[in-house]
């Protein structure tokens, strides 16, 4: 069982997947069907493309606490920016994750400030001026324009939906680009020694720079599709989303202490969340209590994979 | 000097420990395969093999870090098997593990709480190592690697175990420690406990041991009494048929080479290294031999850009260069194989990433990776220094032997043509370490330039040209390698004139 779980994490983690559906089944015979999957899968992708930044920089052995004030910030540039064009407003979205993930990244890299700190700090700083920027532009809660609506909510043959194709996209890009390339070598060799990958001849800091860049951006992103998802983007959009994107990427098996992990895996945790959320509404129970869980969730795992990966 | 204790024709019975038909596998790689052991009380017992031979692997069975897959355990005739190490500590057992195991982010006393060590008696056998004064309140992270093996160490003796097992501790301290773990070692034998050393180093296994147990590929092979002349039997028993093979090999010293100037190093200074110059050529293996902490260290740092020199100059390939970086210092050809392992090798990962990582930095940089050029590279270079790769996931499962030698692959993936080894065979068996000094050699007979640092004197002989010998920060003497015996070696580098000159000055000195 112990080896079962080391060398196949995400087989166990897809059988969990699919009893958390068997046991959504019983609550409810007959709620499983394709278009409960569709739903799962909409609602799983902002929170997947969120937790893909969260993934890269828990590799290297830190964390982002700033991705959903970034996702929501950048919600809010896009719809108040979209009246002058959508993709006037799309780009200055994106543009919010880019700098706050070049801030992030200086002070990580360059400043050798904690992860913890500096993005926590930085999540302050992008909500508070939000509030600033918000109140200072006259027009009330900005609409979602069309294109994103779709983007986030709309399905392609009925079931298919579109964001899920987007997200396949930046998944697939993820997966290959960490397995097959310098960059995500670099990136786990970081997590895993970083004075041993300095000796190899690496300037850490570049690469540093460039992936908590890669996490704005991808929260951004993630912002964006979810204002699509739920058709608005207040002040508070995805700040619920920040303790399942650290979830998700645990669960997912990625190690906590860097050096080790995939996007696939995290893929299937978001998927797991997602499932586990709506076992939660079903039954009936308060987001409150839902953050205890994720909460709860993110520290059992941990110690279980300690426990079972064995750190010798 | 350590002759057979006078209990030494006692019978078995009266074994502390005995071990006989130990199995265990590790999915597919059988580490052990029929081990036996049997310690006696009051005496120092080594355990010998080449790397990978299962050294490790017993003793972490005898100590409850791993459960045997077969063979039976008994302490003091019962029949014992642990399920973890503080029910083998409870029984008495203890062991110092290859690697550091306090945990480096909490303080030394917080590490000692957690094991419930008593305070007192660790400060004793702290001060009786040489480390009275130490302040508890520091952190692992920040420690250097022998004074965490020492700090280990009291934390085993301060539990006051029956048996106290050593997995290569001395690999990792200079010599005046070595002899301090001794005299602890040697205490304990005297009050009829018993200490299970592993070390690759046979003058230390004689100088200590009563016997010897000598594995091979996971099996006992023979039990030795080393003090008797029985060293050639410990290598002979631990290579197995390849033993004459390796003695053949141990080959003449080379002479002085006369290729051009790889680097040229001016007036070197850094911390303890003041004000060092010598020229390194294309072709040669330079030794570097120095006492512990001379300078050497700086030296290299320096050298490989790992740090910045206070002044002087490092001229390489007749320009000369200011290392910010070691990226600098591997773009301009020299690179640095360092002692300790855990600072060079990604613990979690796979050999192949280990090995191809500067192969990547390089040639790759962020982009894509050629699978198939990096299989090729990887593959040459784990054939040549002949690496056991059965387990090909994370190199903390290799024996600690092969993992040095991926970090020496990984330069011979990457390309060099300026070589810095700083005391590359630490714990590395007998027959491996004539292996990577015929490598080294063969390095420089192919055009590369090798500066070698080892603290075995014996070993410069065996794979340099040339030697330089640093004593208190300065050069102080430099001569070909067919002079550079153990004698001439240690007298300059404890700064001592040399012997013609002594003869003159003061005969009994010599
Ligand atoms: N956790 C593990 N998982 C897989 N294989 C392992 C593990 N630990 C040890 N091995 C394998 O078992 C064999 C014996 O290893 P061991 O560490 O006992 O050798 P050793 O005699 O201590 O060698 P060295 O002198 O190099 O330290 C090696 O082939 C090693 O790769
Ligand atoms: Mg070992």
């Amino acid at each position: 069982m112990v080896r079962l779980v080391q060398q196949r994490s995400i087989v166990v983690l897809i059988a969990l997947l699919v009893a958390l559906a068997g046991l959504i089944e019983v609550i409810r015979p007959g709620a499983v069907n394709a278009n409960w999957v569709s739903n799962i899968l909409e609602f799983a992708a902002p929170l997947g493309i969120l937790a893909a930044g969260q993934t890269l920089v828990v590799i290297t052995s830190g964390i982002d606490l700033s991705v959903a004030n970034v996702a929501t910030a950048s919600a809010y540039i896009m719809a108040s920016q979209a009246p002058f064009g959508v993709t006037r407003g799309i780009i200055a979205g994106l543009l919010v994750g880019i700098v706050v993930g070049l801030v992030n990244g200086v002070g990580v890299a360059v400043f050798r400030v904690q992860p913890l700190i500096m993005t926590l700090a930085m999540g302050l700083v992008v909500t508070g001026t939000l509030n600033v920027y918000s109140q200072a532009s006259v027009r009330s809660v900005p609409g979602v324009p069309d294109v994103i609506h779709t983007l986030g909510s709309g399905t392609v043959l009925g079931y298919v939906p579109v964001s899920l194709f987007l997200w396949a996209l930046l998944a697939a890009v993820l997966i290959v680009g960490l397995r097959g390339t310098g960059f995500g070598r670099l990136l786990y060799a970081l997590g895993d020694n970083p004075e041993a990958t300095r000796l190899a001849g690496v300037r850490g800091w570049q690469v540093l720079l460039a992936n908590y860049t890669a996490c704005g951006l991808l929260s951004a992103v993630a912002g964006i599709v979810l204002a699509g998802t739920v058709n608005a983007a207040d002040l508070s959009l995805a700040n619920v989303l920040l303790l399942p994107s650290v979830a998700a990427v645990v669960i997912g098996g990625t190690s906590i202490f860097g050096g080790s992990g995939s996007y696939a895996g995290t893929i299937v945790g978001a998927l797991i969340l997602t499932v586990l959320n709506s076992v939660l509404t079903l039954l009936d129970v308060a987001d409150a209590v839902k953050q205890v869980l994720y909460g709860a969730i993110i520290v059992l795992l941990a110690a279980a994979y300690t426990r079972v990966l064995g750190r010798e | 000097m350590a002759a057979v204790p006078d209990d030494a024709s006692v019978a078995d019975s009266s074994a502390l420990l005995e071990a006989s038909g130990l199995i265990k596998s590790f999915g597919p790689v059988v580490a052990l395969r029929g081990a036996d052991l049997r310690v006696r009380g009051g005496e120092i017992h080594a355990l010998m093999g080449a790397n990978g031979a299962g050294k490790s692997t017993l003793v972490k069975i005898l100590t409850g870090a791993l459960t045997a897959d077969g063979g039976t355990i008994t302490l003091g005739g019962r029949p014992r098997t642990f399920h973890s190490t503080s029910e083998a500590r409870r029984a008495g057992l203890i062991c110092v593990y290859q690697d550091p195991s306090l945990l480096p982010d909490l303080t030394v006393l917080q590490n000692l709480k957690l094991t419930a060590t008593p305070i007192s008696l660790f400060r004793h056998y702290l001060a009786e190592l040489g480390l009275e004064g130490f302040d508890l309140q520091s952190l692992p992270r920040e420690l250097a690697r022998p004074t965490l093996s020492l700090l280990d160490l009291a934390r085993a003796l301060a539990i006051e175990p029956q048996l106290l097992l050593l997995d290569e501790i001395t690999a990792s301290l200079p010599a005046d420690l070595t002899v301090r773990v001794f005299n602890v070692a040697r205490q304990l034998r005297a009050e009829g406990r018993s200490v299970i050393f592993i070390s690759h180093r046979l003058a230390e296994v004689g100088a200590l041991c009563d016997r010897a147990t000598v594995l091979r590929d996971g099996k006992t092979v023979g039990v030795v009494e080393p003090a008797q002349g029985g060293e050639e039997r410990i290598v002979k028993l631990m290579l197995g048929p390849v033993a004459e093979e390796v003695a053949a090999e141990a080959a003449s010293p080379s002479a002085p080479a006369t290729g051009a100037v790889s680097m040229e190093v001016r007036d070197l200074k850094a911390g303890m290294l003041s004000g060092v110059s010598f020229m390194l050529r294309f072709g040669e293996v330079l030794g570097v031999a120095a006492l512990e902490g001379q300078g050497q260290q700086e030296l290299f740092d320096c050298l490989a850009g790992v740090r910045r020199p206070e002044s002087g100059q490092i001229v390489v390939g007749g320009k000369a260069r200011v290392f910010r970086h070691p990226a600098d210092a591997i773009r301009a050809g020299v690179v640095l194989i360092p002692a300790d392992r855990l600072q060079a090798l990604l613990r979690q990962r796979s050999v192949r990433e280990n090995i191809a990582l500067p192969l990547v930095n390089r040639f790759s940089r962020w982009g894509p990776i050629n699978p198939r050029r990096e299989k090729r590279r990887v593959e040459s270079a784990v054939k040549r220094l002949q690496i056991d790769t059965r387990v090909q996931s994370e190199v903390r499962r290799l024996s600690g032997g092969n993992q040095q030698k991926v970090g020496i692959a990984r330069w011979l993936a990457s390309g060099f043509n300026t070589l810095l080894c700083f005391d590359p065979t630490r714990g590395i068996d007998i027959g491996t370490k004539r292996q990577i000094y015929g490598l080294v050699k063969e390095l420089a007979a192919n055009g590369s330039a090798v500066l070698l640092f080892t603290s075995e004197l014996p070993e410069i002989q065996l794979a340099c040209n040339r030697v330089i010998v640093l004593f208190g920060g300065e050069l102080v003497d430099e001569m070909p390698a067919s002079e550079a015996d153990e004698q001439a070696l240690l007298r300059a580098a404890h700064g001592l004139p040399s012997e013609a000159d002594a003869e003159q000055q003061a005969p009994e000195g010599a």
